[in-house]
Order: C-alpha cells, then structure tokens, then sequence
C-alpha cells in the first residue's frame, strides 16, 4: 500500500509539472509581447513594465514550488523579508541619487565617453 | 565528532542547519545580483544611446532556447530529489544527471554567443550594455558552474551516502537545488532585461 508520504510526493510532482509548463508558457508570452510597443512611442517604459510582471510571476512560481516556499518554515520568511528591504533599498537608493543631483547626468556621460575613447585607441 | 542537526531539525529555527546556511547565502546573492541590477538600470537611464532591439546584436531564440534549457534543468533538479523523497536511487541518479547536462548544454550555448560577440569586435569597452551585460552573463555563468559542479560531485561520488544516511544526501540535494532553482531564478530576470528591453 501507498504510504501518506508517497501520496503527497507524487501530488507534489503533478504541481512541479503544472509549473514547469507554466514557466515555458510565460517565457514564449514574454519574447512574443516584446515585439508589441506598450505605452507612448518615445517610451520603453510600458515594454519594461510588462516583461517585469511576467518574469516576477515566474519568479514566484520557481520560488513558490521548485523552492518550497509556498511552505517553509517562519525563520525563513523572516530571512527573506529582510532581504527584500535591504534589496528594495539597494535599488531605490541607487535611482534615487542619480535623479537628486544635476551634475551625475553629466558625470554618467563622461564616463561613457571616456570608454568609447579607449575602445577607440584614443 | 558529528555533525549536529544534519538531518534533524533544530528547535529554534525548525530546519536543518544546511538550509538555514543555503537561505542565508541566498539572501547575501540577492544582494550582489541586486548591485549589479541597480548599476544597470543607472547605466541605462543615464546612457544618452543605449542599445535597443536588433542593435544588442543579441540572437533572441539562442536566448529563449537557453531560457527553456534552465527552466527545463530546474524541474530536473526538483524531481531528482523528490525521487530520494520516494526512495527511488534510480530515477534521482538519472534525474540529477540530467540537470548537470542541460547545465552543459547552457554553459556550450552561452559559450557559443561568446564567441560570436568577439568575433564581431563586441567587447565589454566596446559599449556600456556590452559591459554590464558580459559582467551580468559572466557572474551568472559562474553560478551556473559551481551548481553543476556539486550536482555533479552528489550524483558521482557523493551519491555514497544513500547506502549509509540517505535521509543527509536528501538533504543535501535539497540544499544543491534551492541554489540551483536561484540561478534559474536570476537568468528569469536576465533574459528580458538583456534580450529583449
């Protein structure tokens, strides 16, 4: 007879294989809305926008099943929601500073063309 | 001396030590991937002519395929050690030696785009995407590396240990897949954000 563990595993495996055919669905849906343009003309904001909600479902999926935690223990939880202040600070802090002072437009620009001058043996 | 709570979960935390240490280490490459994507996204709202569509030069389908090779090589992992779960040595080496190869096939395709961009002169000075995006690819393919590099060990080697403890080798394909499933997690964000935005 099958065991309690033995029942849940393969309901599990059903679940991994939902998943896994989600995931190839999601990635076909991703490179086929690329070629659409979402937003106004001059914009890529739209575009950005839409491939970042399928590849966060998609993140979720794998964390959510192939990663467990959709049931995990609270420890964990607690880990990553610590995690994802520190990386939503990370970012933020980033873009932030670069839109607060005048001058980085000018900075970042420099930088830019002092490699192209390398590239070119200047 | 032995190992404590390789198997058994601690009473403070609930897990086994090794996940906890996996999570933490997770957590920390969070964090480097997250400084890395940050300096994209500066270096592309600061760039006055960054890189779109077919001017990447990158070759889309090369990208979708090696896309539905990790995801492919994560179900792989995650029914390697669900076959341990159910006992089944047989299926898991078959399952586990399967990742390690669909590994190797991402590692030869990425290779091959390599190739491509330096025979074109497209190097890491020759643009700001070029840059950030040998810099993203390279440290993700590292990653892939190393991963296949412990499945590999738990599937030859390593693999010893169902006959003595089989309840740690299950954990520690567990531990080997959850960073595995991250790298796929990354190249998740890495495809659209390089290939097609």
């Amino acid at each position: 007879m099958e065991t309690h563990d033995a029942a849940v595993f393969k309901r599990h495996i059903r679940q991994y294989i939902g998943v896994f055919v989600a995931l190839l669905v999601a990635t076909v849906l991703t490179v086929a809305v690329s070629y659409v343009h979402f937003g106004a003309e001059d914009s890529h904001v739209g575009n950005v926008t839409v491939a970042m909600i399928i590849a966060t479902v998609k993140a979720a999926l794998v964390a959510g099943f192939f990663m467990h935690l959709v049931a995990e223990k609270r420890s964990i939880y607690t880990m990553l929601a610590t995690t994802g202040v520190f990386f939503v600070a990370l970012i933020a802090l980033t873009v932030f500073a670069f839109y607060d002072s005048p001058g980085s437009h000018d900075a970042l620009k420099g930088g830019r063309v002092a490699t192209e001058a390398v590239a070119h043996g200047h | 001396m032995d190992i404590p709570y390789t198997v058994q979960p601690r009473e403070d935390t609930g897990l086994f030590n090794a996940k906890v240490g996996i999570w933490l280490f997770l957590a920390s490459e969070v964090m480097l991937f997250g400084a890395l994507f940050s300096s994209y996204i500066l270096l592309r709202i600061g760039s006055p002519d960054w890189l779109y569509g077919e001017a990447k030069h990158l070759n889309i389908p090369i990208g979708t395929f090696n896309t539905a090779v990790l995801i492919t090589s994560s179900i792989t992992m995650v029914m390697a050690w669900a076959s341990l779960k159910l006992r089944q040595f047989d299926k898991y080496k078959l399952y586990l030696g399967l990742t390690v190869l669909l590994g190797l096939v991402f590692m030869v395709v990425k290779g091959f785009e390599y190739r491509d961009k330096f025979q074109h002169g497209l190097l890491p000075a020759t643009h700001t995407f070029y840059a950030i995006y040998f810099t993203l690819t390279g440290l993700h393919a590292l990653h892939v590396l190393g991963g296949m590099a412990v499945n590999a060990y738990l599937w030859g080697p390593g693999s010893k240990m169902w006959r003595t403890e089989p309840e740690r080798l299950t954990n520690r394909v567990e531990v080997s897949g959850l960073f595995w499933h991250f790298v796929d997690l990354v190249w998740i964000f890495l495809f659209p954000v390089l290939y097609l935005l």
